[in-house]
């Protein structure tokens, strides 16, 4: 179990430093999701079940899907 | 999005999504979830229907009306049930003293105001997200 | 000679951090500081006082309404806003197209 946690916790550093590096906007917002997804994992690993139905639904989805509409209506290489 | 096999599934997909949605809704004060994580499911799948069929069908049936409607309707719900507690015992938003009936715990009916608050909570976010999401996309997909 | 300097600073703060995180009690043990009367209050009298077995139900839509109310008005805001900034934008390109 201790394994599990830091393997979540280490891809989670990992797409946090990816997402800021990333100069593609829709690669960026890709790699938030899995960032969402995982953190809804150690979510359920902590015992809060709804926080990670919540987060699941939520973080990866809608969060996803908005960020995506943004980006349609604006530009997608980060100057 | 022309895709036959995309358009069968989401067709096959949508109603269950829906109906897992309306029940972590219900169920909110007997199970883990509650109204903002089952309206966010809701909204995800009216999402997914404006994805595949595109805007101009989603919008009738999800039309301006009916998200005012639905974005009025949960909000003044949520702040009615608190004046009926205002109205019996003098203090906002009051559960058990203000005359709801407890049930029995454990089952559905149960948790006096619980459940109506948990509906008007639903009803809000699914049609947040639903209207956020076509406000973005609509004049830019014509 | 800067960045060397920033670069001892953030090591200092990760090794304090990391230190204070070993001191901090286990996840759900006697000894959490958010373990007080106030827990022990919610998981002893929630079913007499709500009916509600989930306490995190009970909590959010009956000892927290206002919080909820609260969270509920935010999403309301926050679609008023994006319809009055992306609308007013749309008719105002369609004024300038029929010019």
């Amino acid at each position: 179990m201790v394994l599990l946690n830091v393997i979540i916790i280490v891809f989670l550093i990992l797409c946090a430093i990816a997402v800021e590096k990333t100069k593609d906007l829709l690669s960026a917002v890709v790699i938030l999701s899995a960032y969402t997804l995982m953190m809804s994992v150690l979510w359920l690993i902590l015992h809060t079940p709804d926080v990670a139905l919540t987060e699941a639904a939520i973080g990866a989805g809608v969060t996803c899907i908005l960020f995506i509409a943004v980006i349609m209506r604006t530009e997608r290489y980060e100057r | 999005m022309n895709d036959i096999i995309i358009k069968s599934i989401t067709r096959l997909i949508i109603p269950f999504i829906q109906l897992y949605g309306v029940y972590i809704i219900l169920h909110g004060h007997v199970s883990p979830g509650g109204g903002f994580a089952g309206g966010a499911m809701i909204g995800t799948s009216l999402v997914l229907y404006t994805l595949v069929f595109g805007i101009d069908k989603s919008k009738q049936k999800f039309s301006h009306r009916v998200s005012e409607y639905a974005e009025s309707g949960g909000i003044l719900l949520y702040v009615s049930l608190g004046l009926i507690g205002i109205v019996i015992t003098g203090s906002f938003l009051t559960n058990i003293e203000a005359g709801f009936p407890i049930g029995n715990p454990g089952s559905v009916l149960s948790g006096g105001m619980i459940p109506l608050l948990m509906v008007g909570i639903g009803i809000k976010v699914a049609s947040t997200f639903i209207t956020l999401f076509h406000t973005l996309i609509e004049e830019e997909v014509v | 000679m800067r960045k060397r300097l920033y670069l001892l600073l953030f090591v200092g703060l990760f090794l304090v951090l990391s230190y204070n995180i070993m001191q901090m009690p286990g996840k759900s043990t006697v000894d959490a500081p958010a373990y007080n009367d106030t827990t022990e209050h919610y998981l002893n009298e929630s079913i007499e006082e709500t009916g509600a077995i989930n306490v995190v139900g009970a909590i959010l839509a009956d000892y927290r309404a206002f919080d909820t109310l609260g969270e509920t008005i935010v999403l309301f805001t926050s679609i008023v806003a994006v319809a009055s900034i992306l609308k007013v934008a749309d008719q105002k390109k369609k004024e300038d197209d029929h010019e």
